[in-house]
């Protein structure tokens, strides 16, 4: 933890390679020989990392939103994404899951490696991958469906059938996002019943019943009082004990309350990473500096 | 699951995919071949039909001799008189639901009423005219009935699209006006109504062309008599282009129903002015309107 | 002010259809009315059952809905989910031109073009029969059961979508589990507006379904709807003031009330549907 040097990325990439699960990872030589462009203090730790991402650009249509992002995050690990209003921080969240294949117009450049797989090659199916990589979104959506059906819903299109399977599916899933004593005796009632807080935890449930090992998370608390949003956090904190979370908020202290390592984003690049307590109190960058202060953002 | 009844599961779910699409696909075209069989086969049936004698007869009991002169001419006084009625009506509805009424029971009563209005069926307002008009007022089956029955038809429509057009004049033109020491009626009438002009026209150029096709309460308040000659003033007897082509197709004789492909033509070529004028002014002005 | 002819208008339709409905009831019992099968009001023996009216109604507007909606519901998903927006340009307008034709013209088509298909195909099919008014008025409610059902699809949050394929399912599978149950409600609030102006279609079904009031489920067969009982007295020479005449007024008020039930539920169908999402 102490001897970490941030800035010497290409020392630091040849480390990672000593790793045992190193050998999986396909990343390029040159991951993090670009500007600004840092590995995950983790995986500077000779941890593999769960997702390697590659001079990554995203367009939509004419407009680029992200340009030459390179980034590693290590399994079991909560990281977050900081950066002010249209950074590209949402963006890049959504191309870990394709979720951006639905606009049309839109392009990639680079990759993104989830345990050695390119999730964009054409041979990925993306059904598969999004399967692995769940997502909770900014605002809670549930399906107008009942509880039971909302969690149901992945393992049903996954073809699970049996009524027994997906009883447990559905009391495992909302056991682990802190949700089945509330709603256990009512599996039958309409989602849209719940409060604001409980239907982004039935959100979680959601997107943890399909069995992820990745969980992307845009901004899953900005909607929410207070008290919900703990409930949200100590909840983060829980699951990563089995998977690997990226989370996106607007909010620095969410930020510093509930992850290992920050990735300043500004202006479509990434600008600045490491772990969230040094990112915090020693940022190595002006603007990293000024953000955190709340001189703009 | 084993591996293989995996994969074949994806294959048939990729398969259902597959289908559905095409199968909505298919839905898609099968409207667009329909409208397109359609327009063709009338043509095919009435294009030979089509000459100047055709638009100068008047109704005949020789196919060859019929013409849409007499419809037409009473169509356009239809038309003008129902114009004359509805559009300033419709307006003036408008106007004082969209800028007097207060948001209230009585506002929602009338707008509910409106919208259910749309929705009676056109027969429906035939026998209303027939029992009120023609009977009651004891106008007659003359043109003025029928342009009476046909303004209340239309009505709805000519107040939801006036109202549309009233609620697209930005706020900031009435507060301007109304900041400048204008009376609300002076801000109205100065600056409201005409930004919403076009809007209006535009709609009320719509709804009247849904009147142009309209067949159904004219036979009810007594279109259909055979007519000869067209209407000189608003109490004559008439008949209307969608009423003589209803007579044509209903004749046994081959021949008329050649006849009347050729009077849809001519309808049809009416509508279709109507409408392209209704979409150059849209364009012209500018104002998008949902119709 | 002006507002008040729109709500004279309906007050109208009311006082104007009951009271001359009335003398129609003096003579006729309500009893008969809605329980007697026959219905000759211009014979010798005259019968004043609306039911042959009301069936020969309802088979045509089912006939009608079983074109419309399949089709329309299909073609509002593709152009809801599918279509690129260059396609979606394409087709709005041909819909907008098949929504424009007067239903005189569809009258048309049915007993020139239609008519003599279906019984090329089924040779014991009457001249004048109820299939191929079903057909045509299909078509003409068709543009109305697709924009109305495209609007409800277009209202369900993309959001839901989102979930849906975050969760891993195709696109089918997000239509057919989520979108579409989710506007379902908006979607048979458009049916039954789409069916309740096929019960009030006059022209085509005048034309084409003949004009002989039967109690029967077969398409094929000759019937009468209401709406062209009243197409057919009220161009007649039925003496005015007669009961045959003021059965007009007692049809029509039928008339009225059923669509209006229908529109009614429909809309309040949709307004349950937009508190949903609000």
């Amino acid at each position: 933890m102490t001897d970490h040097h941030p800035n010497a990325p290409l020392e630091l990439t040849r480390a990672t390679s000593n790793g045992p699960l190193a050998e999986q990872v396909q990343a390029p030589e040159d991951l993090d020989r670009h500007d600004g462009n840092v590995a995950a203090p983790a995986v500077e730790r000779g941890q593999a990392s769960m997702i390697t991402v590659s001079d990554l650009s995203f367009y939509y249509g004419a407009v680029q939103a992200l340009t030459d992002v390179s980034m590693r995050i290590p399994p079991r690990n909560v990281t977050a994404l900081i950066g002010p209003s249209g950074c590209g921080k949402s963006t890049f969240l959504r191309c870990i899951n394709r979720m951006n294949d639905l606009i049309e117009e839109s392009r990639v450049e680079g990759s993104i490696h989830i345990e050695g797989q390119d999730i964009y090659s054409p041979q990925t199916d993306v059904v598969e991958l999004r399967k692995r990589v769940g997502m909770v979104f900014q605002k809670s959506n549930p399906f107008p469906k009942s509880i039971f059906d909302n969690v149901a819903y992945g393992p049903r299109v996954a073809g699970i059938r049996s009524r027994t399977a997906l009883e447990e599916i559905v009391e495992s899933s909302l056991f682990q996002a802190a949700l089945w004593d509330e709603v256990k005796d009512r599996l039958d009632a309409s989602a849209l019943k719940l409060s604001g807080g409980q239907q982004q935890r039935l959100c979680i449930a959601r997107a943890l019943a399909t069995g992820p090992e990745v969980l992307l998370m845009d901004e899953p608390a900005s909607a929410l009082d207070p008290a919900s949003t703990a409930r949200i956090e100590d909840l983060v904190s829980e699951l990563k004990e089995h998977y690997t979370i990226v989370i996106v908020t607007h909010n620095m202290h969410q930020a510093a309350r509930v992850s290992d390592q920050t990735a300043f984003f500004f202006e479509g690049r990434l600008f600045e990473m490491s772990e969230t307590a040094e990112l915090f109190t020693n940022p190595k960058q002006k603007k990293t500096e000024d953000y955190i202060g709340g001189r703009f953002g | 699951m084993s591996e293989q009844s995996a994969v074949r599961r994806q294959r048939r779910k990729r398969l259902a995919a597959r289908s559905f699409e095409w199968l909505c696909l298919t839905a898609t075209f099968l409207c667009i071949i329909v409208l397109a069989a359609l327009l063709s086969g009338i043509i095919y049936r009435g294009a030979g039909w089509l000459s100047i004698e055709f638009l100068t007869n008047g109704p005949s009991r020789f196919p060859d001799q019929s013409g849409v002169k007499a419809a037409l001419i009473g169509s356009v006084w239809l038309i003008g008189l129902t114009a004359l009625i509805s559009v300033p009506l419709g307006t003036g509805a408008a106007i004082y639901l969209e800028e007097y009424a207060r948001p209230g029971i009585l506002r929602q009563f009338i707008q509910t009423n409106v919208s259910n209005l749309a929705g009676v069926p056109s027969i429906v307002y035939g026998i209303l005219g027939l029992g009120l008009f023609v009977r009651t007022l004891a106008i007659g089956d003359t043109v003025l009935a029928g342009a009476l029955t046909m303004s209340l038809l239309i009505l709805p429509v000519v107040i939801v699209a006036a109202q549309e057009a009233l609620r697209a004049v930005p706020d900031s033109i009435r507060h301007a006006s109304l900041a400048l020491g204008a009376t609300r009626w002076q801000t109205i009438q100065h600056q409201v109504l005409p930004a919403a002009l076009p809007g209006i026209s535009t709609g009320t150029i719509l709804a009247l062309s849904r009147a142009l096709g309209e067949a159904a309460p004219l036979i009810a308040v007594g279109a259909l008599a055979f007519v000869s000659r067209y209407p000189l003033g608003p109490m004559d007897k008439y008949t209307v282009l969608p009423i003589q082509i209803f007579n044509w197709t209903g004749k046994p004789q081959h021949d008329f129903q050649n006849v009347a492909a050729a009077g849809i033509i001519v309808l049809l070529g009416v509508l279709l002015c109507m409408n392209a004028l209704a979409v150059f002014i849209r364009y012209r002005y500018g104002k998008q309107i949902r119709w | 002010m002006c507002a008040a002819v729109s709500v004279l208008t309906t007050l109208g339709i009311v006082v104007v259809l009951l009271s001359q409905a009335r003398g129609f009831f003096q003579e006729v019992s309500l009893v008969e009315f809605f329980t007697d099968t026959r219905w000759t009001p211009l014979f010798e023996q005259k019968h004043y059952g609306i039911l042959p009216l009301v069936s020969g109604t309802m088979l045509v507007a089912a006939g009608s809905a079983l074109v419309a909606l399949p089709v329309g519901l299909c073609t509002a998903i593709y152009l809801s989910e599918y279509a690129a927006p260059r396609f979606r340009e394409v087709v709005k307008p041909v819909l907008e031109i098949l929504a424009g034709i007067p239903s005189v013209v569809y009258g048309f088509v049915a007993v020139v073009f239609i008519s003599p298909i279906i019984r090329e195909i089924f040779p014991s099919a009457d001249v004048f029969n109820a299939a191929s008014a079903s057909l045509v008025v299909g078509v003409m409610i068709l543009p109305m059961v697709i924009s109305l059902s495209e609007d409800v699809l277009g209202s369900v949050p993309q959001a839901l979508r989102e979930a849906s394929c975050a969760l891993g399912a195709s696109q089918f599978e997000t239509i057919v589990r989520v979108v579409v149950p989710a506007a379902l409600s908006g979607i048979v609030a458009s049916f039954l507006l789409a069916v309740s102006r096929a019960i009030g279609e006059t022209m085509a079904v005048t034309l084409a379904a003949g004009a002989t009031p039967n109690l029967t489920l077969n398409p094929l067969e000759s019937i009468q709807t209401m709406t062209a009982y009243i197409a057919q007295v009220s161009m007649g020479e039925t003496e005015h003031g007669s009961t045959g005449y003021n059965s007009i007024f007692a049809v029509g008020i039928s008339l009225f009330v059923i669509t209006l039930l229908m529109n009614l539920l429909s809309q309040w169908v949709l307004s349950r549907m937009r508190e949903k999402y609000e």
